[in-house]
């Protein structure tokens, strides 16, 4: 029957997502700390182009250094598949090529952020590998 | 379901890009996205670098040396511009999602802001260690 229906109607059907809210607020909030963590962030990775391994190992025995650059990644990998989404919502309409970039965007972030924070915490914790 | 539209005409869609004349809120709005694209990949280069540092120094020298290419280089000053850029045209957004800043002279204002700022904060920090005479 679905062949029948008006534009309309089949956009009445579908109804909303239920959660744009959740989404929006959570790109706000990410991105409120990130001006701060960003900004940071560049000035850290100033420091520490010039230090070498040596110098990145003392940087991040820190604890204020690993525990700011762990939030660094977490937040943004958390802000940028939100960002990713709607990036693949407004222009894939096909709902199976969708739903499947969606999930890459999500393993992507999902593993980024853990390869990151499992080898910041690593290293800080243990000291480096020589 | 219910079915109130008689209508099976097209329904009007609203203009795309190429009708428009370009300005500079357009040129921010798209750049912005784009800018947010770039820092994925800027956020897979700090995902390898902690990866090159938890894998011992031979890694780690070896992705800096790669870092400091001079193609290295390049996608880093990007990724350096697309942070500043973002983050101040991401402050816009949240300047607007308080209801403030619509005004077309406002808006225009502060779209040149954020790319300027991008673009001057980004060649600042890149040319403070020529100018400290380190590097």
């Amino acid at each position: 029957m679905a062949g029948f229906r008006t534009p309309l109607g089949r956009a009445r059907g579908l109804g909303s997502a239920k959660h744009g809210v959740g989404h929006f607020i959570g790109q706000r909030v990410s991105a409120v700390a990130l001006v701060f963590l960003a900004l940071w962030g560049v000035w850290s990775a100033w420091t520490l182009a010039a230090g070498g391994y040596r110098g990145a190992l003392t940087w991040l025995r820190s604890p204020v250094n690993t525990a700011l650059l762990t939030l660094l990644a977490a937040v943004a990998f958390y802000h940028m598949r939100l960002g990713m989404d709607a990036i693949v919502e407004d222009y894939i309409h096909r709902p199976a090529t969708k739903a499947v970039l969606l999930i890459v965007n999500t393993f992507i972030c999902f593993g980024g952020a853990a390869v990151t924070v499992v080898c910041l915490l690593k290293v800080a914790f243990a000291g480096g590998v020589s | 379901m219910v079915e109130t539209s008689p209508s099976t005409r097209p329904r009007p869609l609203s203009p795309h890009l190429q009708v428009w004349r370009w300005h500079v809120t357009m040129a921010a709005s798209i750049l912005h996205r784009a800018t947010g694209v770039a820092l994925y990949g800027g956020a897979l280069i700090l995902a390898g670098w902690a990866l090159a540092l938890a894998s011992g120094q031979g890694a780690y020298d070896g992705y800096m040396t790669l870092l400091a290419s001079i193609p290295g280089r390049i996608v880093l000053f990007g990724v350096t511009v697309s942070v500043f850029f973002h983050m101040a045209n991401g402050v816009r957004h949240l300047a607007w999602d308080a209801g403030k800043g619509f005004e077309p002279r406002t808006a225009d204002l502060t779209a040149w802001i954020a790319l300027v700022f991008g673009l001057v904060a980004a060649v600042a920090i890149w040319a403070l260690p020529l100018a400290l005479g380190a590097r």
